[in-house]
């Protein structure tokens, strides 16, 4: 008989398949769910000249602060209650990453055409902004059906599919073969971004991993069993791994950790500083020792 | 006797408030403490059928505008991509707040000078300003009405103002509109032929030249300027104990 396949494996795993130049989504929300502990691995990697797609937050500003990323496909990037990435400013200020930026619909809307496998899908999200003016990458399309009520036949926007080479997100549970349920309020778009990443590029990261059997109880409610094994290539165990974003309901952000990480963008020296103590470390598992160590010298 | 004042705070919830006035069924989308506590009183007054957020990803009834526990009252589950169905369908009134304005109501929060490839400011990025404005209606709070934010010319269009949805054609433009522009100072709206920006009230104590001072382009001005609706008791005491017990407004808003 043959086995099934296990797809477990470690950060520094996905890592080693990825490369230099590579279009990689990142999953999550601002400060909410986001793959931290593949993208710390990123930061220990010689992985360079990215292009990172994300509903943006601590994961773009620390990969542009490392200098690992050369554009930056975005709508927003926030850390909730900072609202504005610092590091993330400054290289946008620095002219040291390029933009393609997007209304946060049409983000959505390219994810879904490249999941579709679509070469666009068209909405009249853009028109009369200076959306497009920003982003060459979007164009205009004309219905071919008649305008409502004897009017033109309508222009659209055409969002042009935003094809991934590699996608990173971060559940709350799963299994080893790649099925996986979020138990928080919201699933983001992260089965989105796996399903816009071709196979072997396909990424979860979970709080646990379950055996199959256990993973409807788990979720607690079918409806959150979302990513199935077909859209996952890897799938790594990272407790607290999305720490210092949140992983409801496992955990909150982790603001004081925020603020810190956002308060060395003062200067090079207090961001060298910081990836020294924090981002250097040999592992995820060293970074979460240090992490325990921390909160219990605090408390 | 003590003559009771009027807070200047009290007085932008009402006005934003007022904005949702004859919305109906719809999600009323206030973004920010004053138009979340606006927003509440309006649903709890003479609007009843809004339905509001809990800014996560639900629908809830409670009238208290922000710090639900885990008792809030939930409508309906509305995860972020579900919001894009509600924004795609019109069924949907948002109160953003802009960095700049132009007199037609463009707006910006995305950056500031510079080029597209290397801002001198980068603020949010275009986030759902797009979408919003030519989907469904739209208002603005300016929590602090000044020369630098009511600007001539904005540095990015994030959210279309009139004149650019007018170039755009009835086709394009048949759900754009922007409703009103309500500020620490009055209320605008966009009453006029060519829809350029018009003072609709003055809040109490503030006279028009001050407005006219902090607003960094000519304003349509009518021969008579009303002041700005004053709370009731009953709004008064809603606001105090039910929707802002903690007073949040109050410090978005201080008393000039």
């Amino acid at each position: 008989m043959t086995a099934m396949a296990d797809k477990r494996c470690t950060a520094d795993d996905v890592v080693a398949r990825l490369e230099s130049g590579m279009t990689i989504g990142i999953g999550g929300w601002g400060a909410r769910r986001k793959p931290m502990s593949i993208v710390r691995a990123i930061l220990r990697s010689d992985l360079t000249d990215l292009t990172v797609a994300s509903f943006g937050g601590p994961d773009v500003g620390m990969l542009c602060a490392a200098g690992k990323v050369t554009k930056v496909v975005f709508a927003f990037v926030s850390l909730d209650t900072i609202p504005l990435e610092p590091h993330f400013r400054a290289a946008r200020q620095s002219g040291a990453v390029a933009a393609e930026e997007y209304d946060e619909g049409q983000f959505l809307l390219a994810l879904q055409a490249a999941a579709w496998r679509v070469p666009f899908l068209p909405t009249r999200v853009g028109l009369g902004s200076d959306v497009g003016a920003h982003n060459p990458r979007l164009a205009t399309v004309t219905s071919p059906f008649p305008g409502p009520g004897g009017l033109p036949a309508e222009e659209l926007i055409a969002v042009p599919a935003l094809e991934l080479d590699a996608a990173l997100v971060h559940y709350n549970v799963g299994d080893a073969r790649g099925n996986a349920a979020f138990t928080g309020p919201d699933q983001y778009f992260d089965d989105l971004m796996l399903e816009a990443a071709p196979t072997g590029g396909r990424f979860v990261s979970v709080e646990r991993i379950v055996p199959t059997a256990e993973l409807r109880a788990s979720a607690g409610c079918d409806h959150r069993l979302r990513i199935n094994r077909m859209m996952v290539d890897g799938v790594v165990e990272a407790p607290n791994g999305a720490h210092p974003t949140s992983c409801d309901p496992d955990y909150g952000t982790d603001e004081a950790a925020i603020a810190a990480y956002a308060a060395t963008a003062k200067s090079a020296e207090a961001w060298d500083s910081y990836r020294q103590e924090w981002l250097t470390l040999p592992d995820e598992t060293a970074y979460q020792s240090k992490l325990r160590a921390t909160r219990e010298g605090r408390s | 006797m003590t003559i009771p004042t009027i807070r200047r705070a009290d007085v932008c919830a009402v006005a934003l408030a007022e904005i949702f006035r004859g919305d109906g069924e719809i999600l009323a989308n206030p973004i920010g403490t004053t138009p979340m506590v606006g927003g509440r009183l309006a649903r709890a007054t003479f609007e009843p059928d809004l339905m509001m957020t809990d800014s996560e990803a639900a629908l809830i009834a409670d009238d208290v505008a922000y710090g639900w526990g885990d008792d809030k009252v939930l409508e309906t589950w509305n995860p972020y991509r579900r919001m894009f169905d509600i924004v795609w369908g019109g069924r949907r009134h948002v109160v953003m707040t802009p960095v700049q304005i132009d007199p037609y109501g463009n707006m910006n929060f995305s950056a500031i000078g510079g080029t597209p490839e290397q801002p001198k400011v980068q603020l949010l990025g275009f986030r759902g300003g797009p979408g919003n404005t030519i989907n469904h209606t739209t208002s603005y709070w300016i929590p602090n009405h000044n020369a630098k934010t009511f600007v001539e010319s904005v540095d990015v269009v994030c959210g279309v103002g009139y004149d650019r949805a007018a170039a755009l054609g009835p086709t394009s433009s048949r759900f754009h509109e922007i409703r009103r522009v309500v500020t620490n100072l009055c209320v605008i709206d966009f009453a006029t032929e060519d829809r350029r920006m018009r003072l609709a009230s003055v809040h109490p104590e503030v006279t028009v030249g001050e407005v006219v001072e902090a607003t960094g382009f000519d304003l349509v001005i009518p021969d008579s300027v009303p002041v700005t609706r004053l709370p009731s008791d009953d709004e008064i005491r809603l606001l105090d104990e039910v929707i802002d017990p903690e007073g949040r407004r109050l410090r978005e808003v201080p008393e000039p």
